[in-house]
């Protein structure tokens, strides 16, 4: 009961922002109602002044990738729109060709990008939750700050994973590899092998974390081998691990998982 | 004897004059670095050779210093022991001993001022006689006093609030100073300006758009060449015995929507051969005829004379943003090599006059195009080095792919103005490297692998050493005649401009700026 409350916490403190940029649910009477944002405006405005930095999808290149839950300099809906019509000097420009209406929009549709909305799911996030304690999950996984942290962060997966994308995951990891995520197999000039994932590279030194944890920094001239293992990951499938209704219960209860406040 | 250091030390820089003469005579004083390129033939080679491949391993960090902006560009002037660099809208003059500045110069960034396709940055100022030269993001050009950085005059180049904006380094010349201007993302006229050093008055104008009357403007139709970008936003080179000032020009606007100006759009994506007295066309190279990909041809020009079958030459050469690398006759535009330098899919090669064959349906479009390379091409506005020990060109490379799309773009003064945009290949798909060419064939001798595409250019010294940054923050040495790595460095900050070499108090340094930091480099 005291998950299931913290769950209702959670989603009601990690929707309440998002849902700022839309009308309220009841203005007051004095207060005319916004005009509900229009993405398809938006998003022709987003790849006429945006894209050029951000990706016309919004994954990023000269600027940062845009499709992520928490934007770096955008707490919140209003700090969003502020940030698009101040722009953020001097990389950054503003847009004060744009109506206020026209912010708001676009601050929805970047929303968008990131945000997975909140689905209607079979499953039992209770149940859920059990099924990740006993399945072993936070041998490689924090979640709400319990677990090790040797594979991706999972207290906000539900933000930025549907529920398609996680069941995908569970069953063919391989096929779901996150950005930025790399195993890397090093092989140093004495002939020691290490596995581990990447956490740092430039052209002349690499940066790995092992399953215990442990980090290790290599000059790439003292490795005999380097191999990027490119679609490979740690993580077994649950496919034939979990019958159905516990795979359906874990969806559940990882798509709950909307983030610290 | 600290005072008397310190007094000849403020003497020689308090009556630094630099006349034409000067930065002519270039390689006779190799310990200052007098113009962008060092010398007007845009090689960013130092003939110091006090650092070597022997003892580069020894390098340290001398002295360090902050810009209040974030991610600097700029490439000093260096003029006996005094450092002169720049940022958005400011300037100062740094004790090359210290790295303590003597003088800051600042102008307000006007609040309705926006960059439109670049962020606030300068990538240097000019020296002639007794003044630097700086271009503001605003639109003027500010003359300062060398030994307080006092403003000596100002003049107007343009109007910011048409997009318009200054972001290159002046190129001092003969009494004039040549300027470019950018905005090639927001629908402007581009040209290219001189003015008296003396006086600020404007000497002349050439618009890279040409008008109604115009040679080159049956290459636009209707009103569309009012849009028609070229921005010229990168320092160009000069050739004081031919007069000829070389000067690339940008993309055509809007960039990735070709469909509403159908022509070759001369003079975008070309290089143009100006009289430096008239600022006459005395002979244009356009790479990208009708581009559609943003691929600015706004490179440093690099002047060199060689044997090309039997004959000396006189040569120009560009590695472009298109992927090709292209020998030019520098007194006559003759096209007389070109080929790929790095992975390109937009071309099946180039006709006997270099005009680019271009592949079936490279065009952006509305479900996107993969092209190689993406927008910011296979180099940039980074500097190239030419080497007269080698022979080489080194290049720094991206090789990087993206998917381009073609929109409906209406034109709004002062807004974007691009008709499309890009989608880039993620990191893991994208690498970058130093290229060694051979300058007057462009012939691969050697490449070093960056992980990423960089965004810094290239220095080569007489040391037989290649210096350059990486986005991941290495400053590095590379061996000139092979490429193998001698020596590097982690700076903490994403490097972005160009190195350059001088000397204090008679020994070799290395300068380099990472993110807000420049860093100087000793033994």
């Amino acid at each position: 009961m005291r998950v299931f409350s913290l769950t209702i916490l959670l989603l009601v403190l990690c929707f309440a922002p998002a849902h700022s940029a839309f009308p309220a649910q009841s203005p007051s009477p004095q207060t005319p109602a916004p005009s509900p944002p229009d993405l398809a405006a938006a998003k022709i405005i987003f790849e006429g002044h945006c894209a050029l930095c951000h990706g016309m999808d919004g994954g990023g290149g000269r600027g940062p990738s845009l499709r992520r839950p928490k934007l770096a300099h955008a707490s919140d809906d209003e700090a969003l729109k502020s940030v698009i019509e101040q722009g953020i000097p001097p990389q950054m420009p503003d847009a004060w060709y744009l109506s206020k209406e026209e912010i708001a929009s676009v601050a929805a549709y970047v929303r968008s990008l990131g945000n997975v909305p909140p689905e209607t799911l079979p499953g039992d996030p209770v149940r859920g939750k059990a099924v990740y304690a006993r399945s072993g999950c936070s041998a490689c996984h924090i979640l709400a700050g319990e677990g090790a942290g040797f594979g991706p962060d999972l207290t906000d997966v539900g933000a930025r994973r549907g529920s398609a994308r996680l069941r995908e995951t569970l069953q063919n990891p391989a096929k779901t590899i996150p950005e930025n995520f790399l195993l890397v197999e090093a092989v140093t000039n004495f002939g020691q092998a290490l596995r581990g994932i990447r956490l740092n590279e430039d052209t002349f030194s690499i940066q790995l974390k092992d399953q215990q944890g442990r980090f290790h920094s290599f000059r790439k001239t003292d490795l005999r081998d380097l191999k990027k293992l490119r679609g490979e990951t740690p993580m077994p499938s649950y496919a034939s691990a979990l019958s159905s209704a516990e795979l359906e219960d874990l969806i559940n209860f990882l798509a709950a998982q909307r983030g610290n406040p | 004897m600290k005072l008397l250091t310190l007094f000849l030390l403020t003497a020689s820089a308090a009556f630094a004059q630099v006349p034409f003469e000067r930065i002519v005579n270039a390689d006779k004083e190799p310990g200052n670095w007098l113009t962008y390129s060092r010398d007007f033939q845009g090689h960013r080679f130092s003939p110091l050779a006090e650092i070597t491949t022997q003892n580069v391993s020894q390098l340290k960090v001398k002295w360090a210093f902050q810009f209040p902006d974030e991610r600097t560009e700029v490439s000093p002037i260096v003029i006996d022991g005094i450092l002169y660099v720049t940022g958005p809208n400011s300037a100062a003059a740094i004790d090359g001993r210290s790295g303590r500045s003597l003088w800051t110069w600042k102008r307000p960034i006007p609040s309705d001022y926006h960059s439109i396709g670049f962020g606030h940055t300068n990538r240097g100022p000019a020296v002639l006689d007794d003044k630097l030269f700086v271009a503001t993001l605003d639109g003027y050009l500010f003359a300062l006093d060398l030994k307080s950085g006092i403003e000596r005059w100002s003049a107007k180049v343009l109007d910011y609030k048409l997009g318009y904006s200054m972001t290159m380094a002046p190129l001092a010349i003969d009494g004039k100073v040549v300027v470019g201007v950018s905005g090639g993302e927001a629908g402007i006229r581009g040209f290219i300006d001189a003015y008296d050093a003396k006086t600020g008055q404007q000497a002349w104008r050439f618009w890279t758009i040409p008008g109604p009357g115009e040679p080159g403007h049956e290459t636009w139709s209707g009103d569309d060449w009012k849009t028609g970008g070229g921005a010229t936003w990168v320092t160009g080179a000069y050739d004081p015995e031919l007069k000829l000032v070389y000067w690339g020009v940008g993309n055509p606007g809007p960039d990735w929507n070709g469909d509403v100006r159908p022509g070759d759009n001369l003079y975008t994506c070309s290089l143009v051969a100006l009289d430096a007295a008239t600022g006459k066309l005395r002979w244009y190279f356009q790479f990208s005829p009708h581009d559609t990909h943003d691929w600015d041809a706004t490179h440093v020009p690099m002047l060199f004379d060689t044997p090309v079958t039997g004959a000396m030459r006189k040569l120009v050469a560009i590695a472009n943003r298109n992927a090709f690398y292209y020998v030019l006759d520098r007194a006559t535009g003759e096209f007389l090599a070109g080929k790929p330098y790095a992975k390109q899919t937009w071309a099946t090669g180039l006709d006997s006059k270099g005009r680019p064959i271009r592949a079936p349906n490279s065009d952006p479009s509305k479900e996107g195009t993969l092209i190689w390379p993406n927008l910011n091409g296979a180099t940039v506005w980074f500097s190239p080095s030419y080497d007269p020990q080698t022979g080489f060109v080194y290049v720094a490379t991206r090789e990087i792919g993206a998917r381009y799309f073609k929109r409906d773009t209406p034109y709004k003064a002062g807004t974007f103005f691009p008709g499309g945009g890009e989608d880039e290949l993620s990191p893991d798909d994208a690498w970058g490297a130093i290229k060694a060419l051979q300058a007057e064939t462009g012939e691969l001798r050697w490449e070093f692998k960056l992980l990423s595409p960089p965004w810094a250019g290239v220095l080569s010294t007489a040391g037989g050493l290649v210096f350059s940054g990486s986005d991941e923050g290495n400053f590095y040495a590379l061996d000139a005649k092979t490429g193998k790595p001698l020596w590097d460095f982690q700076t903490g900050g994403a490097i972005g401009d160009n190195p350059v070499s001088f000397t204090i108090d008679g020994h070799q340094c290395i300068a380099v700026a990472a993110d807000r930091v420049l860093y100087v480099f000793g033994l």
